[in-house]
């Protein structure tokens, strides 16, 4: 038998440089200098500064007007309706996305069709052409009935009765919404374990049951994350709602702004600044319940920033005293 | 045939079987996992099922609560039939919720304990005396604590499961079962996934329930376990049983070849 190729390499003696002839006293180990990561840091904050300082001193931005206009009536006015809009649809999507996912996961292909094909169509088509759709929609249908299709008809709405703009604007962010939603939850659905079906089918829990209290709460643990991302995405899109001649955030400073051009840019932050405090707000929300569904599936809840702070300022502590004392 | 059934019947008539599975069949595919299996579990009798892996019979305990469906042949449990009634001379297919409600009558513990993670251990327990509307809220807690503390794990109902060991989840998953005051508690290879030091605890709660007269049947590779509790041990290969009896005879005296081929590999 031949010698393994494997034992020669061991057997070699490691080079005897690195090998201290005398034995180490106990010494703290130097960390690694990174100077790549100083002058990185040095440029960013260079950078942070000048835009800072741009933001600040530049006349162009005229924040003593972005302060006149940043709690007008008018402006709270158009926020309000953004946050209606926003409120209303994303209630809405999410329940037509849970009902789109259930029907893509059902055993009946019909069903599975009718939800892939929705799904399909309200993806491609943009958003700005659904909401045009809907303006122009009682021109299209007069009246809107409930019966049997080529049928009789049991109730009839008088259409432009019912479709006020604020109706058109929930109801078309809605089918969109629904669209997205419905992949996330079903994404959400898979994720959880077959083998919690499988013990909840052996237990002989009702079906409904089943879904609400057993596969749903874990699936939202995947679906909180994705379908806020979704919600900051329509926060945004409620701003096309100006096109149905909805007044929210963006509507009414675009309207400020055809009255006193001089005015524009401070509106144009006043809506940023809004926007940046709304999806602020969303992450906050997010955080917390994402930390809701973490229950049971970490085996400690995930720290709020609050004790995060805590427990940092507690290690720095430790750290400069244990500094302080080598 | 048919006159065997009536006769079958008519004796089930004066002492219902625990479990009875009659001429089974089943196919994955073209894959035939079941080949004629019949198997009856006297009430208070523990069966241990022990075969090769992929012989069917984690299959064939699947088939008992009805969560595969056989293809050819019928199980009942304590005379009701499962999963299926009778029409004339046909079988027909129970509407979901009834299937349900005859699961929530035969207990079943998995390999991989399936706690529901999100609930504490006192929920899981009182899940389903709860959901199914057997038991008032309260009632169901206080079965459910009851219960833990029979399997020696009363002070952790507040627990959330992924804090507990293995052996622990897999008590937790047995008072699950017996939450459901089952006439027959299924095991499917309960110790397969714990460590080797946490299946004693785990075996000792099932044999308490032995010897407390509870029907049992037990998927398992511990034939030591089975020699120690089992009434009978049944051999099943290639989807058939091959032989069945006391463990005295099938462990230590098999008649057949497959037989012995196994043990000597498991013992």
């Amino acid at each position: 038998m031949s010698e393994p190729p494997g034992a020669v390499t061991l057997a070699e003696p490691a080079p005897a440089i690195d090998i201290p002839s005398e034995k180490l006293t106990a010494q703290r180990v130097q960390p690694l200098r990174k100077p790549g990561r100083w002058i990185a840091t040095a440029v960013a904050l260079v950078l942070v500064a000048q835009f800072t300082h741009g933001l600040i001193s530049n006349p162009f931005y005229q924040w003593d007007r972005f302060g006149y206009w940043f709690l007008r009536p008018v402006i709270l006015d158009g926020l309000l309706i953004t946050l209606e809009v926003a409120a209303y649809s994303a209630v809405l999507g999410l329940l037509g996305g849970i009902l789109l996912a259930l029907a893509r996961l059902s055993r009946s292909p019909v069903l599975r069709a009718v939800s892939w094909t929705y799904v399909w169509a309200l993806r491609s088509i943009p958003l700005i052409v659904v909401l045009l759709f809907l303006y122009n929609f009682s021109a299209l249908y007069q009246t809107l009935s409930v019966g049997v299709p080529f049928g009789p008809a049991f109730f009839r709405f008088d259409e432009s009765r019912l479709a006020t703009d604020m109706v058109i604007a929930v109801v078309g962010l809605s089918l969109n919404e629904a669209a997205y939603a419905a992949e996330v939850v079903r994404g959400g659905i898979l994720s959880v374990d077959q083998g919690q079906h499988e013990a909840a089918a052996a237990l002989g829990l009702p079906k409904r049951y089943q879904f609400w209290k057993i596969v749903f709460p874990q699936a939202l643990r995947s679906i909180t994350p994705n379908y806020v991302n979704q919600l900051i995405g329509l926060v945004k899109s409620t701003s096309l709602v100006f096109y149905v001649s909805l007044l929210d955030l963006f509507g009414t400073a675009q309207t400020m702004g055809a009255t006193y051009p001089g005015d524009i840019v401070p509106l144009l932050l006043v809506v940023t600044v809004w926007y940046l405090i709304l999806t602020s707000l969303v992450s906050v929300v997010q955080f917390y319940v994402e930390r809701y569904y973490a229950r049971g599936a970490t085996r400690s809840l995930p720290p709020t920033p609050l004790q995060k702070l805590r427990t940092g300022l507690t290690d720095l502590r430790a750290r400069i005293r244990r500094e302080a004392a080598v | 045939m048919t006159t065997e059934t009536v006769q079958s019947a008519d004796t089930a008539a004066i002492v219902p079987a625990a479990v009875e599975v009659h001429d089974v069949h089943k196919w994955y595919g073209a894959h035939r996992v079941l080949d004629g299996v019949s198997l009856t579990v006297r009430p208070g009798e523990v069966t241990v099922i022990l075969g090769p892996s992929g012989s069917g019979k984690s299959t064939l305990l699947r088939v008992i609560n009805h969560l595969e469906k056989p293809e050819i042949g019928y199980v009942s449990v304590n005379g009701e039939l499962i999963g299926v009634r009778r029409n004339g001379d046909r079988l027909r297919e129970l509407s979901e919720r009834a299937i349900l409600t005859q699961r929530g009558r035969i207990g079943f513990v998995f390999q991989n304990f399936n706690l529901f993670p999100h609930l504490t251990v006192l929920d899981n327990v009182a899940a389903a005396p709860a959901a199914t509307g057997r038991l008032a809220k309260s009632a169901a807690l206080e079965l459910a604590r009851e219960l833990l503390d029979r399997v020696g794990l009363a002070d952790k109902a507040g627990a959330y499961p992924r804090q507990l060991s293995g052996g622990q989840q897999q008590r937790v998953a047995i008072a699950r079962a017996l939450a459901l005051r089952p006439g027959v508690i299924l095991f499917d290879e309960p110790t397969s996934a714990l460590d080797p030091e946490l299946v004693g605890e785990v075996l000792a709660v099932i044999k308490d329930l032995a010897t407390s007269g509870t029907t049992l049947v037990i998927v398992t590779h511990e034939v030591g376990f089975a020699r120690e509790v089992a009434d009978r041990v049944v051999f099943i290969d290639g989807g058939k049983i091959v032989e069945q009896g006391p463990p005295g005879e099938v462990l230590d005296k098999p008649q057949h070849e497959r037989t012995r081929d196994f043990l000597s590999k498991v013992l």
